[in-house]
């Protein structure tokens, strides 16, 4: 029988010696743990195969992975793929900066007070009601389609600045929803200590409520902008050359599929750094609010 | 009674006839207040006896619906009050801290310095570490709220209120979220701004506390003031029938 090591911790005056008891218990709960990692060592390889055989065994497999996962488009698709991705990851950054400031202003016209500003509160409002209800294909479509029949003078035809244009009118109203739901969800407390100090409505809005507003918000509005990333890929039915259009172009001439699989799963990959980032500041910013440190 | 504090000098705070009601029900009926500088006005009442509210109202934190409020003698119940003014020359201190978790305790207490009163940065930050000084609190400067305990953030909420010099200092029952063991030293401090000659008004269920550092005592009672006078007066020898009755309930758990 092995006897337990020295408590982690304990001081050299401490006597402690462990008991039959625990050291009865510390032995059960080892043979427990080992039985565990056995047990789900077997389950994940019998459950590994059985999928296997199920898919391969597939009266359908044979001409599914011709279609889905041909290696040879797959190479021919993958770079040219990643040239339209780079479109996609421009789009992102331009409308997803565009939509932060565009929705936060939104939002906060919401909240503004007093009749000067009843115009603005109605209009913020009716943009947040009819672009979250409006589908985003069709707003596409409209300003990437449609805009360009209007022949009209100095507005571009250029369907990636306008995709861009109707990505930013969608999703800055989700995203002034996510910053308006920020604002709410700070305490009415909060707001009365700021006036009880003498800050005027503004104020309070700026130094308390939306720095508070804000932070809470950040992993709902990284989730949007995962979302964002992905709705990139539907400036492609104008006819601008992404990772989709990419894709496309390959499959129109091959007839074989496997191209929108890479440019779906080259998507998925891009989308798994981005939760990693949402998971990483919201964990630094704990932190940083539990830790002090430098003002 | 409350005549008699308004002659040697003008009342700081005044209340006439006040009344507010939350969606039909009365939480104050007919108050009236008379708060002379340099007092400490002792606040107590069965709970929902409308001393919050009271606080509230004159701290300009409701609205009032009838009656009316004065602050050095204007008054500061009249729509066409700048209301936001007046709110810098009074200072509440809420029950349950209200401190912006986002900021450090200094920022805390400079924000509204700097961002109201214009004062320089360097120099509101060295008034908020002399009175966190004071309040032995020197060291938590730069804590952000949810590393100190109740009893210090209490303390940073009084500094937070004190840093823009208010010539009115509101109490709304400040150590009923706290551990019994850290009531004593927020009380301390209060002691302290009453030897500074501060002029306060506290909602409390202290009673002890109420009788030893109150000039006027206030008993609530269904949002009137049942029974007011000094502190000998109100809790040696009450004259009202249900002031008896609220201090019997209050005291003989052990409370004084």
């Amino acid at each position: 029988m092995t006897v337990a090591r020295e408590e982690p911790g304990a001081d050299a005056r401490d006597t402690y010696v462990p008991s039959w008891r625990r050291i009865e218990r510390e032995r059960h709960k080892r043979s427990r743990a080992r039985r565990a990692t056995a047990v789900a060592a077997l389950s994940t390889l019998v459950t590994g195969v059985v999928l296997c055989l199920v898919v391969v065994g597939a009266p359908g497999w044979p001409r599914t992975r011709e279609t889905f996962f041909d290696a040879r488009y797959a190479r021919e698709a993958f770079p040219v793929v990643l040239e339209g991705l780079w479109l996609n990851v421009r789009l992102l950054l331009a409308c997803g900066v565009a939509v932060l400031v565009l929705g936060l202003l939104i939002a906060v016209a919401r909240t503004l007070r007093g009749p000067v500003f009843f115009p603005l509160r109605v209009l913020a409002a009716a943009y947040t009601d009819f672009f979250r209800g409006l589908p985003l294909i069709i707003n596409l479509m409209i300003v990437v389609l449609g805009v360009p029949a209007l022949r009209l003078q100095g507005i571009t035809v250029d369907p990636v600045l306008l995709g861009g244009a109707a990505l930013t009118l969608t999703y800055s109203a989700y995203v002034a929803e996510v910053f308006r739901a920020g604002i709410e969800s700070v305490h009415p407390s909060q707001r009365a200590a700021a006036r009880s100090l003498g800050l005027s409505n503004r104020q309070t809005l700026r130094y308390v409520v939306l720095p508070q507003a804000v932070r809470r918000q950040v992993p709902p509005l990284l989730n949007d902008l995962v979302s964002l990333q992905k709705d990139t890929g539907l400036v492609s039915i104008g006819g601008a050359v992404d990772a989709v259009r990419a894709a496309d172009i390959i499959v129109g001439r091959s007839l074989n599929y496997t191209p929108y699989v890479v440019a779906g799963l080259v998507f998925v990959a891009l989308t798994v750094p981005m939760t990693r980032l949402t998971d990483w500041v919201t964990a630094r910013m704990n932190r940083r609010q539990a830790q002090g440190g430098a003002v | 009674m409350s005549g008699t504090t308004g002659d040697d000098a003008a009342p700081v705070l005044r209340m006439e006839s006040v009344r507010k009601t939350f969606g039909g029900s009365v939480v104050l009926r007919d108050v009236d207040l008379e708060v002379a500088p340099h007092t400490v006005t002792a606040l107590i009442g069965a709970s929902g006896s409308g001393k919050s509210t009271l606080l509230r109202c004159a701290g300009l934190l409701e609205e009032i619906d009838d009656g009316a409020v004065w602050l050095d003698g204007e008054e500061i119940s009249d729509p066409r009050a700048d209301q936001d003014a007046v709110r810098r020359r009074i200072g509440v201190v809420f029950q349950a801290y209200n401190l912006f978790p986002h900021m450090s305790v200094l920022e805390n207490i400079t924000l509204a310095p700097r961002r109201v009163h214009g004062v320089p940065r360097a120099q509101a930050r060295a008034h908020a570490r002399e009175l966190l000084d004071r309040l032995g609190l020197a060291d938590r400067a730069d804590e952000y709220p949810d590393r100190l305990s109740g009893g210090q953030q209490q303390r940073v909420a009084i500094v937070r209120a004190l840093a823009v010099r208010p010539r009115l200092l509101l109490l709304d029952e400040i150590t009923a979220a706290l551990d019994p063991e850290l009531v004593g030293e927020v009380l301390g401090v209060v002691r302290d701004l009453k030897d500074d000659g501060l002029t306060m008004v506290l909602a409390t269920h202290e009673m002890g506390f109420a009788r030893d550092v109150a000039d006027q005592v206030c008993f609530l009672d269904g949002g009137v003031v049942r029974e007011r006078g000094t502190a000998e007066e109100v809790f040696g020898e009450p004259r009202e029938e249900r002031t008896r009755r609220f201090l019997r309930r209050v005291v003989e758990p052990g409370r004084l």
